[in-house]
C-alpha cells in the first residue's frame, strides 16, 4: 500500500514540473510582460530597458523560469494588470465560489447517479431501466453548454424559479441565514445543470457493474443461504459496485474544471472559470497563467487521490 | 464436344461462410431502427448542407444589414435575423457545413497521429511504450479546455487551420492510448511472431497485419470522436474562442445567447442551432453505438 502511494507520488512530481514548463512557455508566448501595463509614452525607453534588466526580464529563459517558480512557491503570482492588485488576493474569493459550485455539483451528481444506477441495474430491462438508459443516451450526447442554456432559458427566464446570474443577492450581509439561502438558491440551477450531464457516466458504470455482479457465484451463494433480496443487494452487490465509484471522484475534477468554464459563463457566476475568460479577453495574462496553474495542479491531485483510493479498494492495481 | 459442366459451390448462398465486416455493420445498423434513422438523417443533412451551400454566398450572408436587425421568423427570413440583420437560416446551413467540416478534419488529424503513436508504442512495447504512455498520461489530465483557449488567444495568425491544429495537438492522446492497448494485445498473437520468423519487416507487420485487425475499433472510436469534436468546436465557438464571427458555425450562432436579451426573447437565433447540434451529436452517437455493437459479437443484435 505505502509502496504504491510513494511510487504514485513519484510520478506526480515530474507531472507538475512538466505542467509548470508548459505554462511558462504559454506565458512567454503571450504578448507583453510585467511592465507593459505600466508603460506610458513619457518614460524614456532606456529607463524601461533598465527596469527590465533589474526585474530579470532580459535573462536567459532558464533563469527566468527558476525565478518564476521561486515566486510561485512563495505564493507570489505577480500583479493583475487590470485590477492593479496581487493575483493571489484577486483569486481567493473566486476560488471559494468555484469550490462551492464544484462541491454542490459533486454532491448532486452522486445523489442522482446512485439511485438511478441501482434502479437501472437491479431492475434491468423494465420500463424504468429503459427510461434511465434513454436519459443516459441523450445526456451522453448533449454538450453541457447547450443543456445549460436550455435549462436557464426554461427555469431561469420562462418560469423565473431561479436567479439567472450572480452568486448571491446584492445587499445581504455575509453570515446571515438569508445570505446562505440566497447563495444556495444561486447555486442550485448551475450545479444541477452540470450534475445532470456529469452523472451519465456514473449511472452507466453502476448499471453495467450491478448487472455483471448479479450473476456472480457469491451472489448465488448468498441467495441460496436464504438472504433476503434487500440484504443481497445492500450487503453483497452494492458493496462491490459502489466502491470504485467513490474512487472516481478525483477524476471528476478534470471534467468539473471544463464544466465550470461553461457554467459560470452561462449563469454569470463569479468564479474562477469566469475570471479566466474575462482575463483572457482583456489580456490580463498573469491572472490567466495562475488560473491554469491552479486548475492543472487540481487535476493532477485529483488523479492522484483517485488512484490511491482505487488501489485501496482494488489490490490488483497495486501490483503493476 | 460439349464442355463438361463443372459444379462450383454457389458462394453467394453459402451459409457457412462468415459474413464480411461491412455486411455485419450494415445488418447491425438496419436491425437498430434508431441507428438506421440516424444514418438516414445524417446522410440527408450532409447532402443538403453541402449541396445548398454551393449555391449560397457566405459573404452575402454574413454581410451586416442594419435595416433588418432582430427580425422574428418571416417568409423572407425563415428563422429571422440576428443583431447584424443577417439571415439566421442561411447562417445555420453554412454553420452546419463549417462545423461538420472542422469536426471531420480534426477527427482525421487526431486519428492519424493517435494511430501512428499508438501503433508504434503498442507494437514495440518496452521502453518506448513506457515513455510515450507517461507523456500521454500527462496530457490526458491537463485541463484541456483552458489550455486550448490560451493557445487560441495567443496564436499570432489565427485561421481555421491553426484552430484545428491546436485542437488536434491536445486531442490525439485518447486515441493513442486506445490504439496502443489494442496493438499490445494484437502483437502478442501468434501470427505476428510467425510473420517475424518469416522475415517480414516491422513496418510491414504493423501496417499490413496489425493495423487491419484494429480497423473496426478505429472506425468506432473515430465515429464517436466526430460527435465529441463537433461538440468541442461548438463549445469553443460559443465561448468566443473558435471560429471568428465572419465564419459562422453552429457554436457562433449559439453564442448569441450569451446576450441575456437574445436568450430570453429571441429564441430563433440560438435555439435552432442548439437543437441541431444536439440532434447531430445524438445521431452520430447512435450510429457509433451500432458500429460498436457490430464489432463485438457478444453485443450484436443482428
Amino acid at each position: 500500500m505505502w509502496k504504491f502511494t510513494v511510487r504514485r507520488i513519484g510520478i506526480m512530481i515530474p507531472q507538475i514540473a512538466l505542467l509548470s514548463i508548459l505554462i511558462f512557455i504559454m506565458a512567454k508566448m503571450m504578448p507583453g510582460d510585467a511592465l507593459s501595463g505600466l508603460i506610458d509614452p513619457s518614460i524614456d525607453p532606456a529607463t524601461i530597458e533598465a527596469m527590465r534588466d533589474r526585474l530579470g526580464l532580459n535573462n536567459p529563459w532558464h533563469i527566468q523560469y527558476v525565478d518564476w517558480i521561486k515566486g510561485v512557491i512563495q505564493g507570489d503570482f505577480g500583479q493583475s494588470f487590470r485590477f492593479k492588485m496581487p493575483v493571489t488576493e484577486l483569486i481567493s474569493q473566486r476560488l471559494i465560489n468555484t469550490f462551492w459550485l464544484s462541491l454542490a455539483t459533486l454532491i448532486l451528481t452522486y445523489l442522482i447517479a446512485i439511485p438511478l444506477g441501482i434502479t437501472s441495474g437491479r431492475y434491468n430491462d423494465t420500463w424504468a431501466d429503459r427510461l434511465i438508459t434513454g436519459y443516459t443516451y441523450v445526456g451522453f450526447a448533449a454538450p453541457l453548454f447547450i443543456f445549460a442554456l436550455i435549462m436557464v432559458w426554461i427555469f431561469g427566464f420562462h418560469f423565473g424559479w431561479f436567479p439567472t446570474s450572480g452568486s448571491v443577492k446584492p445587499g445581504l450581509s455575509p453570515g446571515t441565514f438569508e445570505y446562505v439561502l440566497s447563495k444556495i438558491n444561486h447555486l442550485m440551477l448551475p450545479a444541477l445543470s452540470m450534475a445532470l450531464i456529469a452523472t451519465v457516466t456514473t449511472v452507466q458504470y453502476l448499471r453495467s457493474e450491478i448487472i455483471d455482479t448479479k450473476q456472480k457465484d457469491f451472489v448465488v451463494t448468498a441467495r441460496a443461504k436464504g438472504a433476503s433480496e434487500s440484504r443481497v443487494y445492500n450487503r453483497h452487490i452494492l458493496r462491490n459496485s459502489l466502491l470504485p465509484i467513490a474512487a472516481f471522484f478525483g477524476y471528476e475534477i478534470t471534467g468539473l474544471i471544463g464544466g465550470t468554464i461553461f457554467i459560470e459563463n452561462i449563469f454569470g457566476y463569479p468564479g474562477m472559470g469566469q475570471l479566466f475568460l474575462e482575463s483572457i479577453t482583456l489580456r490580463d495574462f498573469s491572472v490567466v497563467t495562475t488560473v491554469v496553474l491552479i486548475f492543472g495542479i487540481a487535476s493532477i491531485l485529483g488523479a492522484l487521490i483517485s488512484d490511491i483510493i482505487l488501489s485501496l479498494v482494488d489490490p490488483r492495481i497495486r501490483i503493476k | 464436344m460439349e464442355a463438361k459442366k463443372i459444379h462450383l459451390p454457389d458462394n453467394t448462398k453459402d451459409t457457412d461462410r462468415s459474413p464480411s465486416g461491412w455486411l455485419i455493420i450494415w445488418r447491425e445498423i438496419v436491425r437498430d431502427k434508431l441507428a438506421y434513422a440516424s444514418l438516414v438523417f445524417l446522410t440527408l443533412i450532409i447532402l443538403f448542407v453541402y449541396g445548398v451551400s454551393l449555391f449560397l454566398d457566405q459573404k452575402e450572408i454574413v454581410t451586416v444589414d442594419l435595416f433588418s436587425i432582430h427580425q422574428p421568423p418571416s417568409k423572407e427570413f425563415w428563422l429571422g435575423t440576428d443583431y447584424g440583420g443577417r439571415d439566421v437560416f442561411g447562417q445555420l446551413i453554412i454553420g452546419t457545413r463549417n462545423s461538420l467540416s472542422i469536426g471531420i478534419l480534426v477527427t482525421l488529424m487526431t486519428g492519424i497521429i493517435g494511430i501512428t503513436v499508438g501503433l508504434v508504442s503498442g507494437y514495440y512495447g518496452g521502453k518506448i511504450d513506457n515513455i510515450v504512455m507517461r507523456i500521454v498520461d500527462f496530457f490526458m489530465i491537463l485541463p484541456f479546455l483552458m489550455i486550448v483557449i490560451v493557445f487560441v488567444s495567443v496564436s499570432p495568425k489565427y485561421t481555421i487551420l491553426s484552430f484545428s491544429l491546436i485542437m488536434t495537438a491536445f486531442l490525439w492522446m485518447g486515441k493513442a492510448r486506445l490504439i496502443r492497448s489494442k496493438a499490445l494485445q494484437e502483437t502478442e498473437l501468434d501470427y505476428v511472431q510467425a510473420s517475424k520468423t518469416l522475415g517480414s519487416s516491422n513496418l510491414k507487420i504493423m501496417l499490413t497485419q496489425v493495423l487491419p485487425n484494429l480497423s473496426s475499433i478505429i472506425i468506432v472510436s473515430m465515429t464517436l470522436n466526430l460527435a465529441a469534436n463537433i461538440g468541442l468546436e461548438s463549445g469553443l465557438s460559443f465561448l468566443g474562442f473558435g471560429f471568428p464571427e465572419s465564419t459562422p458555425s453552429l457554436g457562433t450562432l449559439v453564442s448569441y445567447a450569451r446576450n441575456p436579451q437574445t436568450l430570453e426573447f429571441r429564441w430563433w437565433i440560438w435555439l435552432p442551432a442548439s437543437l441541431l447540434i444536439l440532434v447531430l451529436m445524438l445521431s452520430i452517437n447512435n450510429v457509433g453505438q451500432a458500429l460498436k455493437r457490430a464489432t463485438d459479437a457478444r453485443q450484436r443484435r443482428g
